[in-house]
């Protein structure tokens, strides 16, 4: 009983820790901003690497759910007679829920994993030591720009999951099942609100993007440097994120839409 | 290449008796250090001094510390207790800028290499350059090619990191380690796991930048001949301790049983070929009654 108590003691203090670890690991990387700000090559080579090269499972990815959304729309919208509502439907369900957290799923999945196996592997490959020697800040040169490389990025790919959605369901609704065309880009046009929905989808892509790159950054940065430890942190990445991810979306919808 | 006044030093005196060495002519001095993982301690108490312009090598069985030690004389660690100097600034009292400062003119060779793999290898050797200082890029060109001539991979300055074999790779972070022209290189096992050849390219460059530059140079290794080949002075640490010091010459006489295994890698002697166990026949007949 003692034994399991003490066990349960020590795992949440090195909870805690690891707590406080990333929070002192975040105020760091923002510490590096100016720095970035004196060199802005380091981010948009970043960019490229966490934004540019996640377009296309963004892309199709929005593509599929945005069709299937306008098929599952059509069946229960047509039911109550109100099939040519299915523009709002399509568009709200994207711009303010599924945007946001399935392009931030897979933007941890993507992009995520590929930061926390790349700082993990630097640590490993003693990279981030040899900067340190060479009186470089690893935090300020290599986390810096990452950190802030998926903060741009993911309102951008969600935004982008979002439109193509859009064209996906609108291919479904009014190509396919027959849908006023009028009426599906009407009706979108007059309910979905710049400031409720709009606003608060990129309010949620934000915070997503900034929870995502912080979990990969912190995970790779404090992995074990062996390839089990590289490998661990990079599923913690993942397991961690999408936790994140729904937790967080839950909180931000009840303040946005609660009431 | 031991001087005739490190050859005068009993290696049993304490540093603060030592004749004819001042404190200025030490780079590197270490003293009482304490370092501790956990409940194991690493080093209890040592002290070490590092003279300038001469090779010392740092030598001793793998798991004693000696990558630790080069750890804590760069700042990347912390000592529990007592000061490492280099060139008269205590390390634990630095600010982190003014351990950047010092790192500016220490240079590291890592095991690894520790080569950026997204840049070339031109680009890795004129990376410090451009971190630290503004030059213009037809000057920073010539130089970085310079450094490449002086490890003989000049031709190589377009390749990859991942295009490199273990040797090159190694050449090409000496190339960076002194692109600064630093006062100190610290190389952390150099020789491991190179080919014959690389080796003596390696043996060779480190007696020449050391004797070219006017350079400091702290081996950390546990290759005996190459490593005394080259070593103007040797500490041999295990267990925490010194367990012997001095030219490599004074080393080699040593009397003590666990330098002379050590020395010439007697498999059985002090240091037990087994791991601490119970015996074979108590092991064998306990598998037996399970």
């Amino acid at each position: 009983m003692l034994d399991s108590l003490a066990r349960l003691g020590r795992v949440g203090l090195a909870m805690l820790a690891s707590l406080g670890r990333a929070h002192l690991l975040l105020i760091s990387i923002l510490r590096g901003l100016p720095s970035m700000l004196v060199r802005p090559r380091l981010l948009l080579v970043q960019i490229y690497g966490v934004g540019v090269l996640s377009l296309l499972i963004i892309v199709v990815s929005g593509l599929f759910v945005g069709m299937v959304l306008g098929l599952q729309g059509y069946y229960v919208l047509s039911q109550f007679g109100a099939a040519e509502s299915l523009g709002v439907m399509v568009a709200a369900s994207l711009v303010r829920e599924l945007g946001p957290v399935v392009t931030a799923l897979l933007f941890a999945g993507r992009a995520g994993s590929a930061l926390t196996a790349e700082i993990g592997l630097m640590k490993a490959t003693e990279q981030l030591s040899g900067l340190e020697m060479m009186a470089v800040d690893p935090v300020k040169r290599v986390l810096t720009p990452r950190f802030f490389a998926g903060l741009i990025s993911m309102p951008l790919l969600a935004a982008l999951f979002s439109a193509i959605g859009v064209i996906g369901g609108w291919f479904v609704g009014v190509g396919l099942l027959g849908i006023d065309d009028g009426a599906f880009w009407g009706q979108m046009q007059n309910k979905i609100d710049f400031d409720e929905d709009l606003v608060n989808g990129v309010i949620k892509s934000l915070a997503f993007g900034l929870v995502v790159t912080w979990i990969a950054l912190y995970e790779g940065y404090d992995a074990t440097p062996t390839s089990a430890g590289v490998s661990r942190a990079t599923t913690r990445t993942v397991v961690q994120s999408a936790l994140a991810i729904l937790g967080l979306d839950f909180i931000l919808t009840a303040l946005m839409f609660g009431g | 290449m031991a001087t005739a006044q490190s050859e005068q030093v009993p290696a049993t005196l304490p540093r603060a008796e030592r004749p004819g060495m001042t404190d200025k002519q030490m780079l590197v001095n270490v003293r009482g250090l304490r370092f501790c993982h956990g409940d194991r301690c690493i080093f209890d108490g040592i002290d070490l001094d590092i003279q300038r312009g001469r090779i010392t090598a740092i030598m001793g069985p793998s798991g004693t510390g000696k990558t630790t030690l080069l750890k804590l004389i760069s700042g990347q660690l912390h000592a529990d207790a007592g000061t490492v100097e280099v060139d008269g600034q205590t390390i634990q009292e630095l600010s982190r800028d003014a351990l950047y400062q010092l790192r500016i003119r220490m240079g590291m060779l890592f095991q690894s290499g520790a080569l950026l793999t997204d840049l070339n290898v031109f680009e890795n050797v004129a990376f410090p350059i451009r971190e630290h200082a503004k030059l213009p890029e037809s000057v920073l060109r010539k130089l970085v090619l310079i450094k490449l001539e002086a490890v003989g991979l000049r031709g190589a300055a377009a390749l990859m990191p991942s295009q490199l074999s273990g040797g090159m790779a190694r050449r090409v972070a000496l190339a960076r380690a002194i692109a600064l022209d630093p006062m100190m290189i610290m190389y952390d096992e150099p020789f491991t796991g190179q080919d014959p050849i690389s080796m003596g390219v390696l043996v060779s460059l480190i007696r020449q930048l050391n004797d070219a530059s006017e350079m400091t140079s702290i081996i950390v290794s546990h290759d005996v001949t190459e490593t005394t080949s080259i070593a103007d002075y040797l500490y041999i640490i295990a267990n925490g301790q010194i367990m012997a010091e001095g030219t490599p010459q004074e080393v080699a006489a040593n009397e003590s049983d666990w330098v002379r295994q050590f020395m010439q890698g007697e498999p059985d002697g002090p240091v037990h070929y087994h791991y601490p166990a119970q015996t074979l026949e108590q092991d064998l007949l306990q598998s037996v009654r399970h």
